[in-house]
């Protein structure tokens, strides 16, 4: 019952089987200059299609947040990089947050005025950890994510990697986490090098460790490739959210293709030349072309009703207008 | 004047371009004003707001707006206030010490409690969770309280950000209510023309977007007389004070 203090402790009737936890499915768009690509553990991209038209699709999915990576942040990209967070964030409207090549405070503040909600940190803020904490203060912890690309070692530790993967540093993730969120930031987009673009599932070891200890939400990211990964993810790992990105842009594709793009690649991106990137993959057909069996890629809806068997709460996906989740033809 | 025009009131405290984008979706034009003038004599205002109870009092009392928001709240106007901005609307806080709000709805502002065998529920409250009514909401328990729900299910999910919460004098304020852990906390209120929601209906897809759209959509207008003041339930208001 609801009593004078609104706030009680015990059991009500409409929320007796509703405790309020729901698991975030985040599909993450990876971009490179203006295309959406697929990396395998942080290299040899692949150009998928545009990330504008996805990232709608998706929120129209039921995407519970959405996650913009820059791959290759220059400061020639970076305007490309505005216009796409700016376009996504005035046709959808869910949680947008954007990670790669964030260094400065006026960073932060462009990318919030064109439209993220937050956005996450890596080399800058192993960098100098001081940044985190300026950040925070600016902004508030609820916009700053600390994100930690993990690698696995050989003795069973993992190191904080920066630079998309790149560049090793010799930082222990898992004290690094606690620093971090210590300084200030309000979620870590937890990142495993190993499983990235594997389709082999999570590092459930990786996500586990930090989980244990930190007090802020953990997005477990890198190599959701079935169902059953996102599954084991909450499950096994104790992640608060999950991410993947081939799972889901490899089933929408091909609608995506049919919906937006024709077979010439001048309509690739509404006029826009194709300029880099490996197009191999669109050149052979997009998903029918697709060698690696590992993937079972599915909707969005059904990840969820998946997830819901396990026991594993997610928001109801809201039905578009267009039937979009349908297994590809 | 436009009917679908929105003031959002600037204190500088969080990322106000998103609740403009989402009216902006819903046809209408959200304009940022930190101006005392501009907010008395808003046709709706929005209070939005991210961070601390008295970082964001101590800045609507530099701005001087608290009180042009009395002012426009006794004008009969529609107030919505977002997450920090509802809170605000309250009398009293605990965060961080002791605040006194607005206090344009009794009641005060608490910490959510964690609990402490179950890691997975953490505070901040991050994520998406569920609008259900009061448990006495009238016969059968049909209908919302405040018509800001209209046209969205019972039980959809919104997005939540916060680690406090309110608890209001009177339940009758409340118009739904959310659980997270042992908490069942308040998550719209209303009391006439002011009301309040905790969560981010600009980021909570579809069902926030019809909350905005209702809001936008509700006509409780103010009575105007001809010297230019205000008939409101707290009695004659200069527009001008």
């Amino acid at each position: 019952m609801l009593n004078k203090t609104t706030v009680i402790q015990g059991q009500t009737a409409s929320a007796l089987l509703d405790q309020g936890l729901r698991t975030r499915i985040i599909p993450r768009l990876d971009i490179k200059g203006p295309n959406l690509v697929k990396g395998i553990s942080f290299d040899g991209f692949r150009v998928l299609g545009t990330p504008n038209e996805m990232a709608l699709l998706y929120y129209q999915e039921g995407a519970d947040e959405l996650l913009y990576y820059d791959t290759v942040a220059s400061l020639y990209q970076r305007n490309s990089l505005k216009e796409i967070v700016r376009r996504t964030a005035e046709e959808t409207f869910v949680p947008l947050t954007v990670a790669g090549g964030i260094r400065t405070i006026e960073d932060i503040r462009e990318i919030l005025r064109s439209g993220a909600d937050k956005v996450a940190i890596n080399t800058a803020a192993v960098n100098r950890p001081e940044f985190l904490k300026e950040a925070a203060q600016t902004f508030g912890s609820q916009c700053i994510v600390l994100s930690i690309e993990a690698k696995r070692l050989a003795n069973g530790s993992y190191e904080a990697w920066v630079n998309y993967g790149r560049q090793p540093t010799g930082v222990d993730a898992v004290a690094w986490a606690l620093r971090g969120v210590g300084l200030g930031a309000g979620e870590i987009l937890l990142t495993s090098i190993d499983r990235e673009g594997t389709a082999k599932g999570f590092d459930l070891d990786l996500i586990r460790k930090i989980g244990a200890e930190v007090d802020v939400p953990v997005i477990a990211s890198g190599g959701a490739g079935k169902k059953e990964h996102m599954a084991e993810a909450v499950l096994g790992g104790k992640a608060d959210a999950v991410s993947a990105a081939a799972l889901f842009h490899y089933h929408y594709m091909k609608r995506v293709d049919t919906l937006y793009m024709s077979s010439n690649h001048a309509g690739l991106r509404m006029g826009q030349q194709v300029d880099e990137g490996n197009i191999d993959f669109l050149r052979a057909g997009a998903y029918s072309g697709l060698k690696e069996s590992r993937y079972q890629p599915m909707a969005i809806p059904q990840i969820k009703d998946y997830l819901a068997r396990q026991g594993v709460a997610c928001r109801a996906p809201t039905r578009s207008d267009r039937e979009v989740s349908g297994a590809p033809q | 004047m436009s009917l679908n025009r929105v003031v959002i009131v600037d204190y500088g405290l969080g990322n106000l371009f998103s609740v403009v984008r989402a009216l902006h979706q819903l046809g209408a034009e959200g304009r940022i004003s930190g101006n005392p003038q501009e907010i008395v004599s808003a046709e709706r205002l929005i209070l939005p707001g991210v961070g601390a109870f008295g970082d964001g009092m101590a800045h609507l009392n530099e701005r001087g707006l608290v009180p042009a928001l009395h002012q426009y709240a006794a004008s009969g106007r529609p107030l919505l206030g977002i997450c920090l901005g509802m809170q605000i609307l309250m009398s009293t806080s605990e965060e961080f010490g002791f605040h006194r709000g607005l206090d344009l709805i009794k009641g005060k502002v608490i910490l959510l409690e964690r609990p402490r065998e179950d890691r997975r529920f953490k505070v901040p409250h991050i994520g998406w969770n569920a609008l259900y009514r009061p448990q006495d909401s009238g016969p059968n328990g049909s209908g919302w309280r405040s018509s800001l729900l209209d046209h969205v299910a019972e039980g959809s999910c919104v997005y939540f950000l916060h680690s406090y919460a309110v608890v209001p004098d009177s339940q009758d304020t409340c118009a739904a209510v959310t659980r997270y852990a042992n908490n069942l906390f308040c998550s719209v209120i209303k009391q006439g023309n002011v009301q309040g929601v905790q969560f981010h209906p600009e980021r909570s897809g579809e069902a926030g977007l019809s909350l905005l759209r209702n809001f936008i959509n509700d006509n409780s207008r103010p009575r105007p007389l001809t010297d230019g003041s205000v008939v409101a339930g707290f009695g004659l208001i200069k527009e001008d004070q």
